[in-house]
């Protein structure tokens, strides 16, 4: 197939992959810089954080996460030189800016709601949607098809479309603003994505693994519950996380219909800004703690990244 | 409904009769097809299909959700008639046709260009691909939000660095009313790009490299390749990628609400940001429900044409 340095594209030559590497880093930089900026801004000083030219070195402080977690209040010169001694590092912190902790933030709450109604909503959306899965993938369904293609086209529905009567719904039900609510609205939102990932996997897991078992005496439910699913655990594990992050991220009906009992930290973060002026390193250190987990489970997930993103259609 | 559930017991009774040895164990397979079907299916009655068509409903009547006492009116097509005449209405089409667009065709470059330099398999793309992979797994609030501290006009990173490769002096990107909606396709280009790349990527993988091997036998250059076997075997990965991200793009909502809320002016009110406004600040229920519909038959009717165009090219 040609002579050793004969350009091909079948195998690359070294100078061609090189120029790759360089054009794709730069890109890549490109896709980092913004989100290593936030981190690093998470540990400066309000001051630090509006300097301009911008700083790249300056002294890390956990400024932004106490005030992240924590309302305070400013007080007058006197009042600060007559308080006793600060009994922890973090009022430490505050009192340099002439302020006192009067109470923990909602911040942690907010956390908190994010994590609840994702775990409920991730648990409900793959277990329902496992069972579907398996039904459109083994069994002839009426209408199956039409049935499939109904369930995807649930996902072009525009948001707001829905949010109108669900919040009306909501509202005679009184699901506003609740966990179960929202759990509910997730699990449905996030059931076309589980349901189409799920049947991806499950179609490609031999028939006869389960007929193999049903001779030996498994009803079919056993042999649903104890062959197909293990053998479909990396597609549960796509889902789920697919489904979580989904969840997590979700903000357009979290903002319309939570306000605060069950609202999740998507619609809260963007608040941070308004109290107290521009405290950047407090938006930072939210934007951080809400990103983390999903820079986590992208990571883990990297070999399923492809059949998530397309709802199984592309598996590898 | 009724009438299908009392079938599956008498299914269920039948299976269990006519064998005359062989008994069904458990549930027979119609019955559990039905019973793993339809929670998903009634939980998306009740969330997708009962709302989007109590949402048909109002966008008939003058109803407004803040005003639970106010005497709800048949209106007839006046809300239609109302949106198709508003010149806001068709402002808000046209922003979110060139977001659309130019973010469209913008990822595409992008994206097709670091699959195709990404398959030139070199030691270290496993982990750019995760890096690159990573904004698009965030929430769109919060990025919004911390690009919104990037594009600070007095101490943002975003004018510093432009600043350092061109003189341009202060400037803002999204309080002008000529570079938002820049601002909004660059944050959305950062974010999705690789969307794209990923499934090019794997579109370009599909590619048999015999297919290659034997365009270089017959003395084919590596610019005819690229056009008769490249582009052709990764177009239908190509339009699958844009017609999930039209979709969402068309719909998108939370980046712009916390970027620019739709200013300055109305110069980024995006379709779902206008009907947002009409449904939940001014509580013109019924017109933002028309509103509502006309969005989801258009993204629906094009999705629909251009399935069918994408199965003629996949076949091809």
């Amino acid at each position: 197939m040609g002579s050793a340095q004969a350009h091909s594209i079948v195998e690359p030559g070294r100078l061609s992959k090189r120029v790759a590497v360089v054009l794709v880093a730069l890109y890549a930089l490109f896709a980092v810089v913004p989100m290593a900026w936030i981190v690093m801004t998470s540990f400066k000083t309000t001051e630090d954080a509006i300097a301009y030219p911008p700083k790249v070195v300056f002294d890390p402080t956990l400024e932004g996460y106490v005030h992240l977690f924590t309302n305070r209040s400013r007080q007058t010169e006197e009042y600060m030189q007559d308080l006793p001694p600060a009994e922890h590092w973090w009022q430490e912190i505050v009192r340099e800016d002439n302020m006192v902790i009067t109470g923990p933030s909602r911040f942690a709450d907010r956390y908190l709601n994010s994590l609840v109604i994702g775990f409920g909503a991730t648990f409900l959306s793959v277990f329902f949607g496992a069972l579907a899965a398996y039904a459109f993938s083994r069994f002839k369904v009426p209408l199956r098809d039409d049935l499939m293609f109904f369930i995807l086209s649930t996902r072009m529905f525009p948001p707001v479309a829905i949010a109108i009567p669900v919040f009306l719904m909501y509202r005679e039900l009184g699901l506003n603003d609740t966990h179960l609510g929202m759990i509910i609205l997730y699990t449905a939102v996030n059931l076309s994505l589980s349901v189409w990932i799920l049947k991806g996997f499950m179609d490609e897991i031999p028939r006869e693994y389960e007929e193999a078992a049903m001779v030996d005496g498994y009803t079919r439910l056993q042999a649903f519950v104890k062959v197909v699913l293990p053998q479909a655990k990396a597609g549960i594990a796509a889902a789920a996380i697919f489904c979580l992050i989904f969840s997590w991220n979700e903000y357009n009906f979290a903002i319309l219909l939570t306000s605060g009992n069950a609202q999740t930290a998507p619609p809260f973060i963007p608040l941070i800004i308004g109290v107290g002026g521009q405290d950047w390193p407090a938006v930072g250190a939210a934007a951080t703690l809400f990103i983390l987990p999903a820079v986590i489970f992208t990571v883990l997930l990297r070999k399923y990244l492809l059949a998530g993103i397309t709802f199984g259609a592309v598996r590898r | 409904m009724t009438q299908v559930s009392l079938k599956a017991p008498a299914i269920r009774r039948l299976g269990g009769g006519t064998g005359p040895r062989q008994r069904v164990r458990g549930l027979s397979d119609r019955a559990l097809a039905f019973y793993f079907v339809l929670p998903s299916l009634l939980l998306l009655l009740a969330i997708n299909i009962f709302p989007l068509a109590w949402n048909i409903y109002l966008s008939f009547t003058n109803y407004r959700a803040n005003m639970p006492g106010f005497p709800v009116r048949w209106v007839g097509d006046l809300n239609y008639a109302r949106l198709l005449g508003s010149e806001d209405v068709w402002a808000a089409m046209q922003h979110t046709a060139h977001f659309v667009g130019w973010a469209m065709l913008i990822q595409v470059i992008l994206g097709f260009g670091l699959a195709w330099l990404l398959n030139r398999k070199f030691k270290g793309a496993g982990l750019f691909i995760t890096l690159i992979a990573l904004p698009m797994m965030l929430s769109k609030a919060v990025v919004g939000t911390f690009w919104t501290y990037i594009f600070q006009p007095q101490s943002g990173i975003f004018n510093y660095i432009v600043n350092f490769f061109a003189d341009v002096g202060e400037f803002t990107m999204l309080g002008n009313a000529d570079l938002a909606p820049w601002a909004l396709i660059l944050v959305d280009t950062w974010m999705w790009t690789p969307f794209i790349m990923l499934i090019v990527l794997a579109g370009l993988r599909s590619v048999p490299q015999d297919l290659y091997e034997a365009a270089e036998v017959d003395g084919a250059s590596s610019w005819r390749q690229f056009w008769t076997i490249t582009v052709p075997m990764v177009l239908p990965f190509l339009m699958l990628a844009v017609l999930f991200r039209s979709i969402e793009c068309f719909k998108l909502f939370d980046m712009v609400a916390e970027l620019t809320s739709g200013g300055p002016g109305s110069a980024t009110e995006l379709a779902n940001i206008f009907l947002k406004r009409q449904a939940f600040e001014t509580w013109r229920t019924g017109y933002a429900a028309a509103f509502a519909v006309i969005l989801f038959v258009t993204t629906f009717g094009a999705a629909n044409i251009y399935v069918k165009f994408w199965t003629k090219v996949k076949e091809r």
